[in-house]
C-alpha cells in the first residue's frame, strides 16, 4: 500500500486487516473503467454526443432559419399586364410591370447567410440538418425501446416458463422472422396514405410496425439467456429462498440479461437510424417540407443535377448517417468488450 | 401408493420422516408427453432424522444424493412417498404454504462460485430473504445481517462487498450465511465442502459445526467424503442407485458395515498409518446407468459375494439391529 493509505488509518483502525482499506470496485464500475479506457469506444462516445448536442442545442443557439421556412430573397420577380383604356374616343394601351415578390433562394452555394446552402425549396440546409437529426434520433430510440421492451417481456416469459408458452412464442418469432420486413412497410406506408395521415405522423406509424415486425431478435437473444441463468445454482437458491416469481424474473433474471441487451440495443440503434433513413429516402416516412436525413438525400432522386453539382445539399446529411451508425456501433462493440473482457481475442 | 398412504401417523419425535420417496426423470416420451422412458433417481427411500441430529448421506457420484436432497427440499416435485417435517405432509404443497415452509428448510449448495448472484453486494445477498420473509422489522434488518455475518465468519466492511471478491472458502461462508438468515430449523447441506481446499474444508465443518450447536440446527449433510461424513454425522445413510442400502447410527455403520457395498466403500478410507496394510475391497466394473438399473438387488453386478436369488428380488430394506437399516439378502439371512 502507499504511503497515503498508511496516513489514513487511525490507531484504533491498525487492528483491522490491510484489506479494509482496498478500494471497493462494483461490477458496474469495472465495466465502465472498461468502457472509458477503450479509444474507439470514446471516439463513438464523442460522436453519439456531438450529434445530439448538435441536433437538439443547435436550432436553440442558431435560430437564424426554421425547418420548413424558404428564403425568398433571390432575384426579384416582375409581371407585366396589359392595360387599355379609352381617351377622347381613342384606345391606349400600355404595359404595366408589377413587382409581385422574390424568387425562393433556390440551391443557394454555402455563403454567410446559408451555412450550407440551401436545396431546391430554399431551405437552409444546415438548419434541417439539425431538424432532420431530431426525428431520426428520436425515431430510432423510441423503436429500439420499444423492441426491447416487448422483447424482453415475451422473450422472458418465453424462457422463464418454458413448455407450451415458449413453444407458441417461439413459433410466432419464427413466422415473424419469415416476414420481409420493408415490401410490408411499403404496403402500409400505401395505407398510410389511404387513412390521409398527417405527413409528419407517418413515420412514427411505420416504426410502430416495424416495432412489431423486430422484436423476435431481442425476444430469441433474452430467451436464450434466461435458459441458461435459469440453471444457475443461485436461481436454484432463490427458488429454495421461496422468492415471488416476478421477484425471481426482475430482480434476479433481468439483471444478468440487461448486459447482453445493452450491447444488442446500442448496435440496433444503428440499423434503425438506417432503416429510418431508407425509409424516408423512399418518400414512404418524413416527407416534405419536413426534415429527416433520409429524405434531405431523397432530392438526388429527382434531379441529377443536384446530384452532379450540388454536393453541399446531399453530402451532409448523408454523413450525418454515417457519424450515427458509425458512432453507435463503436459504443456497442466497446460495451461488449467491456462487459465480457474475457470475449476478446 | 395412495392406499396405504397416512396408515401410520408421522413419528412426533422426527424433525423430518420420509416414506418411500421416490423421484423420476421423464428421458423420453411420446408425441402426446406420455413418457416411455424414466430414470429412477430416487427410489422407495424412507428415514427418520430428529431434530439436532446431523444424517449423513454417502455414496458414489450420480447415485441420487443430490436429488433426494433437492427432492426433501421440494425443489423437484415428488413422484411418490411422503415427506413429513415436524409432523406435516410437505409433499403437496403449493404457493404461499410451500414459500413460508422455505424459512424453515433451507440449502447450502456444493458449487460456491455459481450459488452466488454476480451483481448484488453481499449485504444485498443476505438481507433480500430477511426482508421478503419480514424475519426482522425492517429497521433492524441490517444488524441483524451484520450479526449473522460475524457468527459465520464474515467481517463486518464486507457487506458492501461483491462476490466475486472472495475466495472459495469465504464465498461458501456468504452461502451458509445466506441460508441461515431466515431462520430455518432443518439445512441440507449438498456437498458444501467438496469444491473447498482441505485446510478450509476442515474450517467450514467446525463452522457447521458451531452453529448447528448454537442455532439448534437439524443437518442432512450429503458428501461422497467418508472421513467428512464419520466427523460431522450422528447417523450416515449409504446410497446405491437411488437406493438406500444402509442406515443407521454412525457408530454401527462405522464400526459394523453390514452391506457389502458399504464395506467395500469403507474399505477404500485412506489409512494415514504406513505400517497398517490395507484390505481394499476393490470393485469390478463401473457403476450401472441408472436410466437402465439391474434386476433384483441393484448391487449384485458389482457385488462380491452375490447370489442367484440376488439378481432375482430385490432385497427388502429391513431393521436387522434397532435403528439399523440394511437392505441385502445375505445380512437378512444371518
Amino acid at each position: 500500500m502507499s504511503n497515503e493509505n498508511e496516513k489514513v488509518i487511525t490507531p484504533a483502525e491498525q487492528n483491522e486487516p490491510l484489506d479494509k482499506n482496498i478500494k471497493l470496485m462494483s461490477p458496474g464500475m469495472m465495466v465502465a473503467r472498461r468502457f472509458f479506457r477503450s479509444k474507439l469506444s470514446m471516439i463513438g462516445l464523442l460522436m453519439i454526443v456531438g450529434l445530439f448536442l448538435f441536433c437538439w442545442l443547435g436550432p436553440v443557439v442558431y435560430p437564424v432559419w426554421g425547418e420548413t421556412q424558404q428564403d425568398f430573397s433571390g432575384k426579384t420577380e416582375y409581371t407585366y399586364s396589359l392595360v387599355t383604356y379609352e381617351k377622347d374616343g381613342q384606345t391606349h394601351s400600355f404595359y404595366q410591370i408589377v413587382e409581385t415578390g422574390k424568387e425562393i433562394n433556390a440551391l443557394a452555394a454555402p455563403s454567410k447567410d446559408h451555412i450550407l446552402g440551401t436545396d431546391k425549396d430554399g431551405r437552409d440546409v444546415f438548419t434541417r440538418l439539425m431538424y432532420g437529426g431530431r426525428i431520426s434520433l428520436a425515431v430510432s430510440f423510441i423503436a429500439v425501446f420499444a423492441i426491447n421492451i416487448l422483447g424482453v417481456v415475451l422473450g422472458g416469459i418465453a424462457g422463464y416458463f418454458g413448455g407450451i408458452i415458449d413453444d407458441v412464442i417461439m413459433r410466432i418469432c419464427d413466422i415473424l422472422m419469415c416476414l420481409p420486413g420493408f415490401p410490408i412497410l411499403l404496403i402500409i406506408s400505401t395505407l398510410l396514405d389511404a387513412a390521409n395521415v398527417a405527413a409528419n405522423m407517418r413515420i412514427y406509424f411505420l416504426m410502430a410496425f416495424l416495432t412489431l415486425f423486430s422484436w423476435p431478435g431481442t425476444a430469441r437473444l433474452v430467451r436464450g439467456q434466461i435458459l441458461s441463468l435459469r440453471e444457475q445454482e443461485y436461481m436454484v437458491a432463490a427458488e429454495a429462498m421461496g422468492y415471488s416469481t416476478s421477484r425471481k424474473i426482475f430482480k434476479h433474471l433481468i439483471p444478468n440479461v440487461m448486459p447482453q441487451l445493452i450491447v444488442s440495443m446500442t448496435l440496433s440503434l444503428g440499423s434503425m437510424i438506417l432503416y429510418e433513413a431508407s425509409l424516408s429516402y423512399l418518400n414512404m416516412g418524413v416527407r416534405a417540407p419536413y426534415a429527416a436525413w433520409g429524405t434531405m438525400i431523397n432530392i438526388v432522386a429527382e434531379d441529377s443535377n443536384i446530384l452532379q453539382n450540388f454536393f453541399n445539399v446531399w453530402g451532409p446529411p448523408g454523413l450525418c448517417i454515417i457519424i450515427a451508425v458509425l458512432g453507435f456501433n463503436f459504443v456497442g462493440d466497446g460495451l461488449r468488450d467491456a462487459l465480457d473482457p474475457k470475449q476478446r481475442r | 401408493m395412495s392406499e396405504n398412504k397416512n396408515i401410520l401417523p408421522p413419528d412426533p419425535e422426527a424433525i423430518l420422516e420420509v416414506r418411500n420417496l421416490e423421484k423420476r426423470f421423464v428421458l423420453e416420451k411420446t408425441l402426446m408427453g406420455k413418457p416411455t422412458k424414466e430414470l429412477v433417481a430416487v427410489n422407495d427411500i424412507s428415514f427418520k432424522l430428529k431434530a439436532g441430529e446431523t444424517l449423513g448421506i454417502v455414496g458414489e457420484s450420480g447415485c441420487g444424493k443430490t436429488t433426494l436432497g433437492r427432492t426433501i427440499l421440494r425443489l423437484h416435485p415428488s413422484n411418490g412417498g411422503e415427506i413429513y417435517f415436524k409432523g406435516q405432509n410437505i409433499a403437496e404443497l403449493k404457493g404461499k404454504e410451500l414459500r413460508d415452509l422455505r424459512t424453515k428448510m433451507q440449502i447450502i449448495f456444493q458449487d460456491p462460485y455459481s450459488s452466488l448472484p454476480p451483481r448484488a453486494t453481499v449485504g444485498d445477498i443476505l438481507s433480500e430473504p430477511v426482508l421478503v420473509h419480514g424475519i426482522v422489522p425492517k429497521s433492524e434488518v441490517k444488524e441483524y445481517v451484520l450479526d449473522l455475518m460475524e457468527k459465520c465468519g464474515l467481517r463486518d466492511y464486507y457487506y458492501e462487498r461483491y462476490p466475486h471478491e472472495f475466495s472459495g472458502g469465504q464465498r461458501q461462508r456468504i452461502c451458509i450465511a445466506r441460508a441461515l438468515s431466515v431462520k430455518p430449523e432443518l439445512v441440507i447441506c449438498d456437498e458444501p465442502v467438496s469444491a473447498l481446499d482441505v485446510s478450509i474444508q476442515a474450517q467450514i465443518i467446525n463452522l457447521l459445526k458451531d452453529l448447528q450447536r448454537s442455532m439448534n440446527l437439524t443437518y442432512l449433510f450429503i458428501s461422497h467424503d467418508l472421513s467428512v461424513v464419520k466427523f460431522i454425522s450422528d447417523k450416515v445413510g449409504v446410497m446405491y442407485l437411488g437406493k438406500m442400502m444402509e442406515f443407521g447410527d454412525k457408530k454401527d455403520i462405522f464400526g459394523n458395515p453390514l452391506h457389502p457395498y458399504t464395506k467395500a466403500l469403507f474399505s477404500a478410507i485412506p489409512n494415514p498409518d504406513p505400517d497398517m496394510k490395507m484390505n481394499r475391497i476393490h470393485l469390478e466394473g463401473d457403476i450401472p446407468s441408472p436410466a437402465n438399473p439391474p434386476s433384483g438387488c441393484r448391487f449384485h453386478t458389482r457385488c462380491p459375494m452375490a447370489t442367484e436369488e440376488c439378481s432375482k428380488c430385490v432385497p427388502e430394506y429391513r431393521e436387522v439391529e434397532p435403528g439399523h437399516f440394511v437392505a441385502c439378502h445375505l445380512c437378512h439371512k444371518n
